[in-house]
């Protein structure tokens, strides 16, 4: 009687492949949107701060201010455009956001680099969005400092002494993403959050449809079991999120140009571990709501704090405490950092295998957490 | 020896949402094999009787057994045992006649050729045969109710609780609905039934009168009639009504 059987379970999981293959919208909601979704996103959550639109008031219009902006230029992260006279001019470009960035070359500068005296050039960032600003005034501290050096350097070449070094030097050199292209690091990220929105989504769905169809009146009057009705609802949601995810997967290596340095076999697995937990938090969110309102509000209520608390844009190290606290109740904090170690890193199972656990057991927890919730009375 | 005979057997029953008695001391018993009417005005609390006596509500207070199961302990038991049509029709309308029927087949744990057989059986009896590719949704209220009928059949129930099954339903197919409910009666089938229409109520073995979560009359409908000395169930039912109107505490207020 208490046993789980498999002719109810297997009636369950034919009458929801039937459903669905009956509902298109659904169907391409499940496959189409992680796609376009990702498409759109992977455009969208560029973080890199480069060709900052510049303004240049240049007083000196000497061959020496002329190399300076240029240099400025060849750095990359800034774009000397835009040419004026006066401080009116630039508060007007800094105001409207035409620049982010101001250089103000003094009247002077030429004949003191040409002859031996000191010169300063002046540079204002806009500071509202800091990230910017740190990058901005980075690049034009590496340009003034080079171009200090190289100054020096001419002069005491004249003199007749010998060419300087610097007695310190560092050097840097940039692990698993050289480029530090932010697409390598969000592209893996992007392809967990999206398959974590749709597939909550539709498997939250699934039972509350029932619920406000009635139908599952007629279902709980049945001998069926909570587990049997729950595994036949997941598991072909697992299949919907398989080939879900083959889709993401291939436009993230193949559009975005973002291969996993590690085993594609592994992030496919744990990927598919990953789903089933979020599977999981659907059937719990369909078991607690009544309507699909109440299901989608629940689903979004989950998903916000999820972007947020994940290391999805913010890294966790930096966070307070009780944050960072939350953050380890969220799944797809783990799988970010599964998704990012294989893609990224190449890492396996080695490193991994503390994530993997921990996903598994959410998964376990939520699933029996959500078949206990169901209960089969209409109390 | 007494008790397997009764079909139901409940007593005392109470049913409280919050401070709301939706039913209040229900107390009868029913013979196996018998038909049972559940009459009541809207909201008396017929479906919340009937969804304690299928072990989907807990009673606040009472007893009651179904076919000797306790409604308390052993709910699954119940749902083993009865057919159950509620009173929204609640099968897939986006499935086909056959599939609903396999559906509930394998719910019911039926496999192999028996429930092959059970199934043409039960497709032959209701008539479904020509209705079997037709999605639910494009059927007429008779035929859903049939298919629901059938889908409630199939592990051959000993109880059959039907929620208004005719409620909407034109009369020509009202009368086939219930010439087949008549049919498993005679086979021994016990079948408890609520329903608004008095000529449906007219040709049950025993009624109940459900007012306000009282079942303030129960027996047959010839007793019934006779007891309050009336020459039809419609007059009988305005009759009660009408007394039981003034005695509810609810309606002082408004006084
Ligand atoms: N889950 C619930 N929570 C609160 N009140 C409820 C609940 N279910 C039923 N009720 C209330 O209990 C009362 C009895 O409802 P019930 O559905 O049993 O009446 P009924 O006799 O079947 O009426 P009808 O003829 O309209 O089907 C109603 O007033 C209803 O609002
Ligand atoms: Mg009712």
């Amino acid at each position: 009687m208490k046993r789980f059987n498999w002719s109810r379970f297997l009636a369950i999981l034919v009458k929801e492949f039937r459903q669905i293959a009956r509902d298109k919208p659904s169907v391409i909601m499940a496959v189409g949107m992680p796609v376009i979704m990702l498409l759109l996103f992977g455009y969208a959550v560029n973080t890199d701060v480069d060709h900052m639109p510049t303004v240049v008031w240049d007083q000196s219009m000497s061959q020496d201010s002329r190399e300076v902006i240029s240099s400025l230029r060849n750095s990359t992260y800034l774009d000397p455009d835009f040419y004026v006279r006066g401080y009116d001019e630039i508060r007007r470009y800094l105001d409207g956001s035409s620049a982010r960035v101001a250089v103000i070359i003094p009247p002077d500068y030429g004949k003191q680099v040409q002859g031996s005296g000191n010169t300063t050039v002046q540079v204002l960032v806009d500071g509202s969005d800091p990230t910017a600003a740190r990058a901005a005034m980075s690049a034009v501290q590496t340009v003034g400092f080079n171009t200090g050096w190289e100054v020096q350097a001419d002069r005491l070449a004249q003199q007749g002494g010998a060419t300087p070094v610097l007695p310190v030097q560092v050097e840097t050199r940039v692990w698993y993403n050289p480029d530090m292209k932010s697409l390598v690091f969000n592209i893996p990220a992007l392809i967990g959050l999206i398959i974590q929105n749709v597939i909550a989504m539709l498997t939250a769905f699934s039972l509350v449809r029932e619920k406000e169809r009635g139908t599952l009146e007629q279902l709980v009057v049945t001998p069926v079991r909570p587990t049997e009705l729950m595994l036949g609802k997941l598991v072909p949601f697992v299949i919907i999120a398989f080939v879900s995810l083959m889709l993401i997967l291939s436009v993230g290596i193949l559009w975005f140009g973002v291969p996993p340095k590690g085993s594609l076999l592994l992030l496919i697995l744990l990927s598919m571990l990953f789903v089933t937990t979020v599977l999981a938090i659907g059937l719990l969110i369909s078991t607690i709501s009544r309507t699909q309102l109440q299901a989608m509000q629940m689903t979004i209520l989950l998903i916000l704090p999820s972007i947020l608390l994940s290391g999805f844009i913010f890294p966790r190290e930096t966070m307070p405490l009780f944050l960072k606290g939350l953050g380890g109740i969220v799944p797809l904090t783990y799988f970010l950092v599964i998704v990012r170690g294989i893609f990224l890193k190449g890492i396996g199972l080695e490193y991994l295998w503390k994530e993997t656990l921990v996903l598994a057991t959410f998964s376990l927890v939520l699933f029996f957490l959500a078949a206990k919730r169901f209960r089969k009375n209409l109390d | 020896m007494e008790k397997t005979e009764l079909a139901i057997d409940c007593r005392g029953l109470v049913k409280r949402f919050g401070n709301y008695t939706a039913v209040e001391g229900v107390t009868f018993q029913l013979p196996t094999g018998a038909i049972m009417g559940f009459v009541g005005p809207n909201g008396a609390g017929k479906t919340t009787t009937i969804r304690l006596l299928c072990g989907v509500l807990m009673p606040t207070e009472g007893h009651a057994t179904v076919l000797g199961f306790d409604v308390k302990t052993q709910p699954e038991e119940i749902k083993q045992h009865i057919g159950y049509m509620s009173q929204k029709f609640s099968l897939y309308e986006d499935l086909t006649v056959r599939e609903n029927i396999d559906f509930y087949a394998g719910i019911y744990n039926l496999t192999g050729t028996f429930a092959a057989e059970r199934k043409q059986q039960v497709i032959e009896r209701i008539g479904l045969n020509e209705r079997l590719p037709q999605l639910v949704q494009s059927l007429s209220g008779g035929w859903k109710q049939r298919v629901a009928l059938a889908c409630a059949l199939l592990h051959e129930p000993k109880l059959l609780v039907l929620d208004e099954p005719t409620a909407g339903v034109d009369p020509v197919s009202r009368r086939v609905f219930w010439q087949i409910i008549h049919k498993l009666a005679q086979e021994g089938m016990t079948i408890l039934v609520s329903t608004h229409y008095m000529d449906e109520a007219d040709t049950c073995d025993y009624l109940g009168f459900v007012f306000y979560g009282r079942l303030i009359a129960f027996g047959t409908p010839a007793e019934m009639k006779a007891k309050e000395n009336k020459a039809n169930l419609d007059d009988l039912f305005i009759y009660y009504v009408e007394r039981e109107a003034v005695d509810d505490p609810r309606n002082k207020g408004n006084r």
